[in-house]
């Protein structure tokens, strides 16, 4: 039994205890390969490292064990959809809908990812080494204890966290490929009326949507931020005292109804 | 809307049941989730079909059997002076009207069937056959027309009037291979195996709001341009209108065919660059040109003032090839993946990654092209740059 990890958190005290399976991807297509994983754990696996990944689909959509899953290669779309508790490590990167409506349990990518990652999330946490593309973090929510998370550790696309509703997303610009860029194309956070943003150092202004509050992070904030840049960082071998060096920029709605009035009030 | 098919229809006599699917006249528009493909080598090297084959297999989930296509260039190096007609007819009698069309219009240096298997999954084809050409010395029309633009008048001519035959592409060294079916099972059938080419483009087609039929599929083709399109072309009927005021018919039935002829019409006609093209299809918005400093808002202004009607609305991705190089270009919401690899002086361009890694486990550089910004990779020429997020 190799590589069984611990689970931190909420899913902590169910932990996965079973043995690491192995499996290679080659030549198999998305249906068959998560039907094998299925079967993995049905059978008891606590762990599953997969070799060959190139484009396969819904891997662990749905999963609600704690499972450990490691991906060796480039997952395709809807990696971890409406999971609830594994574990993903992606070494590679990733692409379009990531963590797509992820309820709880945690994706790592060693590498870049795509566009509408963390679409709904309302749970768990999504590390990102690189950079992310459009619509990250669109229609997040949260509700009672539970409060997705997203850190990227690179730059965003154009409409990072529009809708969002609630959770958290944390954009660092440190690891990034496209280094002329902006932090974050625009419309960021545009339509949002629940959850923060924070972003590390300033925002230019012209990235931000409507109906935004922006100020610099302090209080409980502070602590959070602490923490899971600090997991970001360990998770990809990086110096977390270096990302924390600089103050980051808190971004909240204005209003939690930024549309009430237009169709219901007297505005 | 389709008068001009109808009629092309009716005259045909008997009902066109391969190329032309039922209920044609039904039809308003095409949105589809496709899946798009682009190899490139900058040294003109030779690229087996396997490549853009392997890649849309990897990718296959992204069509569901209803068109898949292949453009490839460098094909014909030994008729490379001469225009490639491929035509596709529906029964033996549109065959001998296309190859009278032709003849009427071109000397006709060689023609052959275009060479196929038999694949199971691929039923119903059309009769498919290639001619090289050149336009005559002594013309009954279009006298005064350039030999580009008599092979277009032809192409149009042969697509809206002559019953049941459509041109699948007209340039040089060059040629398009598509159908109803999968892309793995249209190179199968197409035999894509035994070619090779210097640049290769693909499509996975979903047609989810028209059926799909064997003049439908793309790669859509005039001259050396061909076009693959992942999205939906929502100004179909603002770009056709201002096509038709131009000499452009689109009868083919499918959105992206505008692309195809905007793209002559503006690259060739008109002699914009393809940079200023792509400005023209996802200019930046009103706001964004409002802040630009005078120079570069006087342009935008003047483009999107004269060109208006030449804007693609909608979400795309699409990749131009044509016989200097290969072009991706995103629409300026960002709305459908591209992804660039390169390796070597080998360039891809991908709807998908893991379609880049299928074919090039070693791929260098992977990155992600900004919404409207055009990446474009020209043959004999130095790398690309990165373009940012």
């Amino acid at each position: 039994m190799t590589g069984v990890v611990q689970h931190a958190g909420k899913s902590g005290d169910m932990a996965a205890a079973g043995p690491e399976v192995r499996l290679d991807a080659e030549g198999l297509e998305s249906r068959e390969l998560n039907a094998r994983v299925r079967r993995c754990l049905a059978e008891g696996a606590g762990a599953v490292d997969i070799r060959n990944i190139c484009g396969h689909r819904y891997l662990a959509d749905a999963l609600d064990s704690p499972v450990d899953i490691t991906l060796h290669g480039t997952p395709g779309q809807n990696l971890g959809a409406f999971m609830r508790g594994p574990r993903i490590l992606v070494r590679g990167n990733a692409q379009d809908g990531v963590g797509n409506t992820m309820d709880d349990g945690e994706i790592r990518i060693n590498g870049h990812a795509g566009d509408v990652l963390g679409y709904a999330m309302r749970g768990g946490r999504i590390l990102i080494r690189g950079d992310v593309g459009y619509r990250v973090g669109i229609h997040m929510k949260a509700y009672a204890d539970r409060l997705p998370i997203i850190v990227i550790g690179g730059k965003a696309g154009a409409f990072l966290g529009e809708y969002m509703a609630g959770g958290v997303i944390i954009l660092l610009g440190l690891d990034t490929q496209y280094p002329a860029a902006p932090l974050a194309g625009r419309r960021l956070g545009t339509g949002m009326h629940g959850g923060r943003i924070f972003v590390r150092g300033q925002v230019p202004p012209e990235l931000l949507g409507d109906g935004l509050l922006v100020d610099r992070a302090d209080g409980e904030d502070l602590a959070l931020i602490e923490t899971q840049v600090r997991a970001w960082a360990d998770a990809f071998g990086r110096d977390s005292d270096a990302a924390l060096a600089v103050p980051f920029s808190r971004i909240r709605p204005a209003s939690g109804r930024p549309y009430g009035n237009l169709y219901t009030g007297m505005d | 809307m389709h008068t001009e098919r109808s009629e092309k229809a009716a005259a045909c006599g008997t009902p066109l049941t391969s190329v032309w699917p039922s209920g044609h006249f039904d039809w308003q528009k095409d949105i589809s989730g496709c899946g798009v493909f682009g190899v490139i080598s900058r040294s003109r090297a030779l690229i087996p079909g396997t490549v853009p084959v392997e890649a849309m297999r990897l990718m296959r989930d992204r069509g569901n059997g209803l068109g898949g296509g292949f453009a490839a260039y460098g094909i014909y190096p030994e008729f490379a002076h001469l225009y490639a007609f491929h035509l596709m007819c529906d029964d033996e009698d549109a065959l001998e009207r296309g190859a009278r069309t032709l003849a009427e219009h071109f000397d006709i240096h060689h023609s052959e069937p275009v060479p196929t298997r038999k694949v199971a999954r691929v039923g119903d084809a059309p009769l498919l056959r290639r001619f090289f050409v050149k336009p005559k010395e002594v013309r009954t029309r279009w006298a005064f027309a350039s030999d580009d633009d008599y092979v277009v008048n032809a192409v149009m001519f042969i697509n809206a009037r002559v019953p049941g035959v459509f041109v699948a592409s007209s340039g040089k060294n060059m040629g398009a291979f598509k159908g109803v079916g999968y892309p793995e099972d249209m190179a199968e059938f197409y035999r894509l195996d035994e070619y090779k080419a210097y640049i290769w483009t693909a499509h996975n087609r979903f047609p989810t709001n028209t059926p799909g039929w064997w003049g439908g599929a793309h790669p859509f083709c005039l001259l050396d341009t061909g076009i693959v399109h992942n999205g939906e072309i929502s100004s179909y009927g603002i770009n056709r209108r201002y096509l038709a005021e131009h000499g452009y018919e689109c009868v083919l039935q499918t959105d992206t065919e505008v692309v195809a002829y905007l793209l002559d019409l503006l690259i060739r006609r008109h002699g914009l660059s393809r940079e200023i093209a792509a400005q023209v299809f996802a200019p930046p918005l009103w706001e964004e040109i409002d802040a630009m400093p005078r120079e570069r808002r006087e342009h935008f202004t003047a483009l999107r003032t004269v060109y208006g009607s030449a804007m693609l609305g909608g979400p795309f991705a699409i990749l131009v090839s044509d016989g200097r190089g290969l072009m991706g270009l995103n629409d300026r919401m960002k709305l459908r993946p591209l992804v660039v690899g390169e390796h070597g002086d080998t360039v891809y361009m991908s709807s998908e990654e893991s379609a880049i890694r299928r074919v090039c486990p070693d791929v260098t550089r992977v990155w992600t092209p900004r919404a409207g910004e055009p990446v474009m990779v020209d043959l004999d020429s130095p790398r690309p740059a990165a373009e940012t997020l």
